[in-house]
């Protein structure tokens, strides 16, 4: 009988630029169980790079935060929570047009959520439940057959 | 990231090997401006052959460069893309200002 799999892995670590490359590969670690190919892990890494970058650079511009990381796989589902508690966005809309950014003269490409919804198949981006913050919450599908397990 | 550099023949050829995001970038800019800042070169190729990983903050840094090499009409040509370097170039239309040469 064929099982499909379900896990939740979750993490907290502080908003600094070096734990960049961290989320990443925890995140491309975690998601090796459903088999990937190679495009999909660097397109999860891409994304997972875009949404945490956001809140390094955005979030916190006055004192040290925390980002908090959520990754779900279901069946063949990959699901990534990226939050902070941060300044949070006044119009998410207009953030998440293409070329828009608020630091053009930080060389910012404003590309970083058109980025995501390239790389993923859906990109929501909410205020946070607290009133504080931005919570991005990401899912792709992972194309392999092999995402199942043999028990039972 | 590490960055190699050479001249050779009017081309300035840069090697860029590791990791661009945010946590690079500024170590990056820093290294590029100092490289472009020499005067023996008529064009840029940037290799991206030893490039393991790159985002939306990657696209911004060359941008930034191709700005100011647009001001000494200086055209920065990129060569050895990833797939994955690739796919975020044409998402954002990197190659119109830096094309791809093989």
């Amino acid at each position: 009988m064929k099982k499909s799999i379900s896990n939740v892995f979750e993490m907290t670590f502080q908003a600094e630029s070096v734990n960049e490359g961290f989320a990443r590969v925890c995140v491309s670690a975690f998601c090796l169980q459903l088999n990937p190919t190679l495009d999909e892990i660097s397109d999860i890494k891409t994304a997972v790079s875009e949404a945490v970058t956001n809140c390094v650079v955005h979030a916190y511009p006055n004192r040290k935060g925390m980002i908090k990381l959520r990754c779900e796989i279901l069946g063949n589902d990959i699901k990534i929570e990226i939050s902070d508690e941060g300044v949070g966005i006044t119009d998410i809309e207009k953030a998440r047009e293409p070329f828009f950014t608020t630091k053009p003269a930080d060389e910012r490409s404003g590309m970083g959520f058109a980025v995501m919804e390239g790389f993923m198949d859906k990109v929501e981006v909410l205020h946070g439940e607290n009133g504080k913050g931005i919570k991005v919450i990401m899912t792709k599908a992972i194309s392999s057959n092999c995402a199942v397990l043999v028990g039972e | 990231m590490h960055i190699k550099s050479k001249i050779y023949k009017n081309t300035l050829y840069v090697l860029l090997c590791g990791e661009l995001d945010e946590h690079s970038a500024t170590h990056t800019r820093m290294v590029l401006d100092n490289t472009f800042a020499g005067v023996n070169f008529s064009q840029i190729i940037i290799d991206l052959s030893e490039l393991e990983f790159m985002d939306s903050t990657g696209i911004g840094v060359l941008i930034g460069r191709y700005k100011k090499m647009k001001n000494r009409n200086i055209p920065i040509f990129i060569c050895n893309p990833s797939t994955h370097a690739e796919k975020i170039f044409k998402m954002t239309g990197l190659y119109e200002i830096m094309p791809k040469i093989v």
